[in-house]
């Protein structure tokens, strides 16, 4: 039963991947005996399986992800968060407030105000609701420093990396916080504006090149060559 | 809005896929055709028509006014649709949607393209006066196939329809006693098809059109020629379906004429 | 407007742009040109120039227009007023708002749209520059923003003309042949599921004529779909051949 593309070639909407017996596996369909492609993306041929690595997608809420997001809007409830998705969250007041919630005397802009930026992680979502969000666990909350990036959001595991080496690395050679969440945001802060826009780089460059080989250590070098041109002009500058 | 209920949707399904519909119809077949000319006295020409339970009256206005710039020796041609609140619970009020304003663009361009009006007839005075026929559709009950039974409408009406004598004497315009018939000189026929289950059925009905894929609307002339088509709604057709259709609606067309020359 | 002097074609079947008969306009087309859309392609044909952009899936608002399940696809083509010969009005006119509606309900069909309940989809498409065909080549180009933007698609949707002019049948009308030919056939297909999205016409065609007319306007669809998929590869192969050369 034949397939038609070559492993991880690019592949675009519409393609036919294989035709028979397989099952339609991310970002395909099935019609008619024959396995389309949904998405633009590179092609993947796994036993029985074939799927698409789409190079361009967007975020669509999973429970049990890491999202970053910004409040957008408060209700009686709690407050309405944009993930960067086709859906808002919803992040309900009880899950903050200990004890009962008093509409009347509880002020939640005090607590999160429209505009802030959050890290939370969606607890249950379907299709009749939107997302439900909470912050309860550790290292979720309000970000309180950090330039926030956007990148396509299936790039993120890319990111970081098998075992998260990529990610080290960055985290490594420009000191940088980073926080990544699933939704394609990303949090980086770094203890100068230039630290800070070297990470920016790397990440962006892992975004754009995602789809090839070698890029580790392309990075590597990358931040290597950077830091040194930071300490020739610094050296220049004494 | 009313929606259609599920379990009637299965049943219009399923019976489509053995050839039947809920009426008993074939798939080849139009409902009961009325057809009353005439009706608007003050309009200069008017038809109403009941395709089924559908009801559409078209007024037809015939004035005097400027010629478009690139044809200055051509009257003008206008077509308007009116899907007014009272022929459905789907209809609200306001400025035509765009369902209104497809609806006349069909009708219009069945007429124009099949040149039914002879435009060059209509010239008073060229690049000054010339006639316009306004054509304004109004929709009075809504059960399905309103392009069919507008269109019916339109050319009846056209058929049907009496202006005065203009002549131009000394440089104004003057009517002289009697009235004489619009230059009509084609019959074009509106021929709409809906894809239910995979299958065309002819002229459907409201319930039909909430459960069609897709539509298709083939309007011939009176010498078998198509001079206008519009494929509808959001599904789609095979090319094979598409050109079984224009081949069904040739011979339909013929029968649907007949009507309007009897009228 | 002036009439163009002269015949549309010549003794030798030539067309006043030098084209074939069977041929299409020189066609050049982009993919991701608009940073601030989700979604964005432009398309050059002959004379047309045309954006397409697409913003969503996300929140239908009006809410009480959003459908429980599925997205809700809007669609607006509109042209700017210096498209075209005499200014147009920037207001939409009844021409675009019925192009607006075959234009939506010929790139519905390929959108999972029951993917994202309660969502709405918007696709704009603006014509910059018009010379016939432009709903043709909105769709082709709509069709390239949507798959640029990550919505799933079953198949990409591509849109050609074909029609009659002086006698002879021919592909991809510009507006000099649509305004003074016999017939013009635009058709909107998706290829593998053998489907005709958008078909309209206006002219006067036997069946025969028309049957040849529609076979002709999908070999014209063919080409242009081999462009669509090109546009949208070459987006992400340029990377690669970067990286080799450096190396």
């Amino acid at each position: 039963m034949p397939t038609f593309y070559e492993k991880r070639q690019v592949v675009t909407p519409g393609d036919m991947l294989a035709e028979g017996d397989y099952v339609p596996g991310e970002n395909t369909f099935r019609e008619n005996g024959k396995l389309y492609a949904t998405r633009v993306g590179l092609v993947e041929y796994e036993e029985r399986k074939v799927s698409v690595v789409a190079l361009k997608a967007f975020y669509v809420p999973k429970v049990g992800d890491t999202v970053i997001g910004k409040i957008t809007d408060i209700t009686l409830g709690g407050w309405i968060i944009d993930v960067n998705a086709p859906y808002a969250g919803l992040l309900r007041a009880s899950d903050v407030i200990e004890r009962s919630y008093r509409p009347q005397k509880d002020d939640l802009s005090s607590i999160f105000d429209v505009g802030d930026l959050v890290i939370a992680k969606i607890i249950a979502y379907d299709r009749t609701r939107d997302p439900l969000l909470t912050v309860r666990e550790p290292g979720l909350g309000k970000i309180t420093r950090g330039q926030i990036i956007k990148i396509t959001p299936t790039k993120i595991p890319r990111i970081i990396g098998r075992k998260g080496s990529m990610i080290s690395i960055i985290k490594r050679e420009t000191g940088c916080h980073i926080l990544l969440g699933q939704n394609g945001l990303v949090m980086i802060s770094g203890k100068n504006a230039k630290d800070t826009q070297l990470a920016v780089m790397a990440i962006r460059k892992i975004e754009s090149e995602s789809h090839t080989s070698g890029l580790t250590d392309r990075v590597t070098e990358m931040l290597k060559k950077m830091k040194e041109k930071e300490g020739e002009i610094k050296n220049a500058q004494d | 809005m009313s929606m259609i209920v599920r379990v009637k949707q299965k049943q219009i399904a399923e019976l489509m896929s053995t050839g039947r519909r809920l009426d008993g119809r074939d798939l080849n077949e139009y409902r009961q055709i009325g057809m009353e000319m005439g009706f608007v006295e003050k309009a200069e020409g008017s038809a109403r028509v009941l395709l089924g339970k559908t009801e559409v009256l078209v007024g037809i206005k015939i004035e005097v006014g400027e010629p478009f710039p690139d044809t200055p020796s051509e009257g003008v041609l206008t077509v308007s649709a009116e899907l007014v609140p009272l022929a459905s619970p789907l209809f609200e009020p306001g400025p035509p949607n765009e369902n209104a304003i497809e609806l006349a663009r069909v009708v219009d361009r069945g007429v124009r393209e099949s040149k039914a009006i002879d435009l060059e007839k209509l010239c008073l005075e060229p690049g000054k006066r010339v006639l316009v026929v306004f054509i304004d559709v109004y929709v009075l009950n809504h059960d399905g196939n309103l392009i069919d039974a507008s269109a019916l409408a339109a050319l009846a009406a056209l058929v049907n329809a009496k202006m005065p004598k203009y002549e131009i004497e000394e440089g104004e315009i003057k009517v002289k006693p009697g009235y004489i018939p619009l230059p009509i000189r084609n019959h074009p026929i509106a021929v709409t098809f809906a894809k239910i289950n995979g299958k065309l059925a002819i002229d459907p009905s409201l319930e039909e059109e909430q459960v069609m894929d897709a539509r298709l609307t083939i309007t011939i002339e009176k010498d078998g020629k198509i001079c206008s088509i519009q494929k509808g709604e959001t599904g789609h057709f095979s090319m094979e379906q598409v050109l079984q259709a224009a081949k069904i609606a040739r011979e339909k067309a013929v029968d649907l004429r007949k009507l309007v020359a009897k009228a | 407007m002036p009439k163009t002097e002269g015949k549309l074609l010549n003794k030798d079947g030539v067309r006043i742009d030098g084209r074939k008969p069977t041929e299409l306009r020189p066609t050049r087309i982009e993919v991701g040109v608009l940073s601030n859309a989700d979604g964005s392609a432009y398309i050059e044909q002959g004379k047309n120039k045309i954006l397409a952009a697409v913003y969503g899936p996300h929140e239908a608002h009006p809410k009480h227009l959003a459908l429980p399940d599925r997205s809700l696809l809007r669609c607006r083509y509109h042209m700017a007023p210096f498209s075209v010969d005499e200014r147009k009005s920037p207001a939409p006119s009844r021409r675009d708002i019925e192009l607006s509606k075959v234009i939506r309900e010929a790139l519905e069909p390929s959108i999972f749209l029951e993917y994202y309940p309660r969502t709405s989809i918007d696709l704009f498409i603006e014509v910059l520059q018009a010379h016939g065909g432009t709903r043709c080549a909105g769709v082709t180009v709509a069709s390239l923003a949507l798959a640029d933007g990550g919505i799933p698609l079953r198949d990409l949707t591509v849109a050609c003309a074909a029609g009659k002019v002086e006698g002879q049948l021919v592909l991809d009308l510009n507006d000099d042949e649509d305004k003074m030919g016999e017939a013009d056939v635009p058709l909107a297909y998706m290829p593998n599921l053998d489907a005709v999205t958008l078909l309209q016409m206006d002219g006067q065609l036997t069946i025969e004529e028309f049957e040849k007319a529609i076979n002709l306007a999908l070999e014209g669809c063919k080409q242009l779909y081999q462009l669509q998929k090109e546009a949208l590869r070459t987006k992400y192969v340029t990377v690669k051949e970067e990286e080799v050369e450096e190396e």
